[in-house]
């Protein structure tokens, strides 16, 4: 492995931590819900594919048609019947009920699947993979990375080119006046509620496919998706992949020198970042710190 | 919470409005309930102190697993209920305090006068963490307050000084018999205890309170009334992370050993959450009440761990969607009571005026 393969294979990690990621920040620039059961349900996903894969009896892709709409109806319900509910109880409701959620869901993870780590089966493109010179790529890996280009870019363009994503943007942007010129906000929050979980889901079948995943997998996964949605700056979704490719190359440049310290290194970049540019690394113009701290934030 | 803010400020003597013709309205904060409820505290704590006296050793155990959750409620409700400052990360201090006591041990102090040196460390610490994690508010800092957590674990855990991985056990015990080790580990638990109680309880009746409430509120416009948005911000942290590092090294006094995944376990956290919330978030009493709720689910589903952190996420969340003032909120309003007033209240009102 030299440095060149690092930087590789940190890039195509970080395509998965966007994936992630994009789900998490799509709910906050809309709903300005920052939903800590995301990563769980991530692993969620993961579970879900581990059940229909074996008793389907195929590699977990061939699920995905049935995995995907399950997980996006999953997030329209978890919408409609706590979040937003919650988000009738004022800002810190969503943070405590979503944290109560997280907890929920790790333990009955436990209970149901017992805390042994799982993998999934993702038939024969798991060992596949081929060489450019002395760089070896695996085909999963990159299969990953360009599902991440595609759904992230798949959102921008829903978003930026069609009337229901005009429509969330004008509740992003702001969701009094959205609700004055006749948006029906329920419906698109449930929505976006459900692409959340969908995209979460299938990140969590990628997690499952190439490591182990284990019931208590969830906080660690939030916290790198998180980590990617600052580093890469709040509400922007090509930042998002910026940033979870720069935890990518972090932790893979770093772990080849001692992997003990590489999620160190992740956290600690994404510490730094908060420093220097707590609007995010890759975001063209920086917040008023205020309007960061209280208005963006809340 | 704004209407407690409203409430107390409309409440306070104003000298400023002489056109009024109305008699003086006599404000006050106190009462006989209160006053009553006061005494009986006082009881308490005599008694409690002098349990070990003709109890002894089989006593000690329970009452220190609940004072520690008393003392973790109200630093946690000094976060989150009356600063909306809700960390997720406070095992963080949990784990340092416990490691200081280690490490102040190894150099010879008593453990138990280490537990104060703990609590400084951890109080420290968090001056520069809190750089960090206050530039965020919300969920962000919820996520950041773990992120922080993390980095203090990997931390310990690259650290072969304090054990690494495995862990290190609590030096400077050998001289303790094991009756007056835990006679005085109960006692030191004792004061803990009665010092976060007391400590929040002082501290919010003080402006310190109608700040950090007015902050939660709206922070802009607190700011814009002159409130020192960032100050307050800053003590609510700084205070809460020192009395955590201080239960930390209970924990650490009670195991008699300090490893890395249990004393940085999110569990503290879920714990934390569960008492403040469901007991009371932004009152004196309902984080009491919760960890008295806590000890006694604890109690009854000790055997099955998994599912007892189903129940208890579970109760938390209901108790935010359908009572977000917990069980006191409810009992408060229903009986007309305010053991531990924060507040003010103007005397002659119809029904019962604001806690």
């Amino acid at each position: 492995m030299n440095w060149v393969n690092a930087v590789v294979q940190g890039i195509l990690l970080g395509g998965q931590y966007a994936l992630i990621a994009c789900g998490l920040s799509l709910a906050f620039g809309v709903m300005r819900i920052v939903n800590l059961a995301h990563g769980d349900l991530a692993i969620c996903g993961a579970y879900l594919g581990l059940v229909l894969s074996s008793a389907l009896g195929v590699p977990v892709w061939v699920t995905l048609p049935l995995l995907l709409p399950a997980a996006f109806a999953a997030g329209m319900a978890l919408q409609v019947l706590l979040l937003g509910r919650a988000l009738r109880h004022g800002v810190l409701a969503p943070v405590l009920v979503t944290f109560g959620l997280s907890v929920m869901i790790e333990n009955l993870l436990q209970v149901a699947a017992t805390s042994d780590p799982r993998g999934l089966n993702g038939g024969a493109l798991t060992l596949a993979s081929f060489s450019i010179g002395t760089l070896t790529v695996s085909w999963l890996f990159l299969a990953a990375f360009l599902t991440a280009c595609a759904v992230l870019s798949g959102l921008q363009l829903a978003l930026s080119r069609t009337s229901w994503g005009r429509q969330v943007r004008a509740i992003a942007d702001d969701l009094d006046t959205a609700r004055l010129v006749g948006i029906n906000v329920r419906p698109v929050f449930a929505v976006v509620a459900g692409i959340a979980v969908a995209t979460a889901a299938l990140a969590g079948v990628f997690i499952g496919t190439i490591g182990t995943f284990d019931p208590l997998a969830g906080t660690s996964t939030l916290i790198f998706a998180f980590e990617a949605v600052v580093i890469g700056g709040i509400g922007s979704l090509a930042g998002t992949l910026v940033g979870g490719i720069a935890l990518g190359v972090t932790q893979v440049v770093v772990g080849e020198v001692n992997q003990a310290y590489a999620v160190l290194a992740v956290h600690l970049l994404f510490l730094a970042v908060l420093v220097v540019r707590p609007g995010g690394l890759f975001t063209g113009h920086q917040p008023a710190r205020e309007v960061l701290r209280w208005g963006a934030l809340g | 919470m704004r209407r407690d803010v409203a409430g107390s400020r409309a409440a306070r003597p104003s000298p400023s409005s002489p056109s009024s013709p109305s008699p003086p309205v006599a404000v006050s904060r106190w009462n006989r309930t209160a006053s009553v409820f006061t005494g009986a505290c006082v009881l308490a704590v005599v008694f409690l102190a002098v349990l070990p006296y003709w109890v002894g050793g089989p006593a000690e155990q329970p009452l220190i697993t609940l004072l520690t959750f008393i003392a973790m409620a109200s630093l946690w409700n000094l976060l989150a209920g009356f600063s909306a400052l809700t960390s997720f990360g406070q095992q963080a201090y949990i784990g340092l305090g416990a490691y200081c006591l280690y490490l102040v041990a190894l150099h010879g102090v008593s453990p138990f006068a280490g537990v104060l040196l703990a609590a400084a460390g951890a109080a420290v610490v968090s001056l520069p963490v809190s750089a960090l994690v206050l530039r965020l508010s919300g969920g962000y800092f919820a996520v950041a307050t773990l992120v922080v957590a993390a980095v203090f674990q990997i931390a310990a855990t690259l650290s072969p000084s304090v054990g690494g991985t495995t862990g290190v056990s609590l030096p400077g015990l050998a001289g303790y018999g094991d009756l007056l080790r835990e006679a005085l580990t109960y006692w030191v638990t004792l004061a803990v205890a009665i010092a976060s109680v007391a400590g929040v309880y002082l501290l919010v009746r003080r402006t310190f309170g109608l700040d950090a409430r007015a902050v939660s509120s709206d922070p802009v416009a607190a700011a814009s009334s002159g409130v020192r948005v960032r100050r307050i911000r800053l003590l609510a942290y700084v205070l809460a992370a020192g009395g955590t590092g201080a239960v930390g090294a209970l924990v650490a006094l009670q195991t008699l050993y300090v490893e890395p995944t249990s004393v940085f376990s999110v569990q503290y956290s879920v714990d934390m959450l569960f008492m403040v919330l469901v007991g009371g978030i932004g009152t004196i009493e309902g984080p009491i009440i919760g960890a008295l709720l806590l000890f006694a689910l604890q109690e009854w589903l000790s055997a099955d761990g998994a599912w007892y952190l189903v129940i208890v996420g579970g109760l938390a969340v209901a108790t935010t969607l359908v009572a977000p003032r917990g069980i006191w909120g409810l009992a408060s309003e229903r009986l007309g009571w305010t053991l531990l007033p924060i507040g003010y209240r103007v005397r002659g009102q119809d029904g019962p005026g604001p806690p």
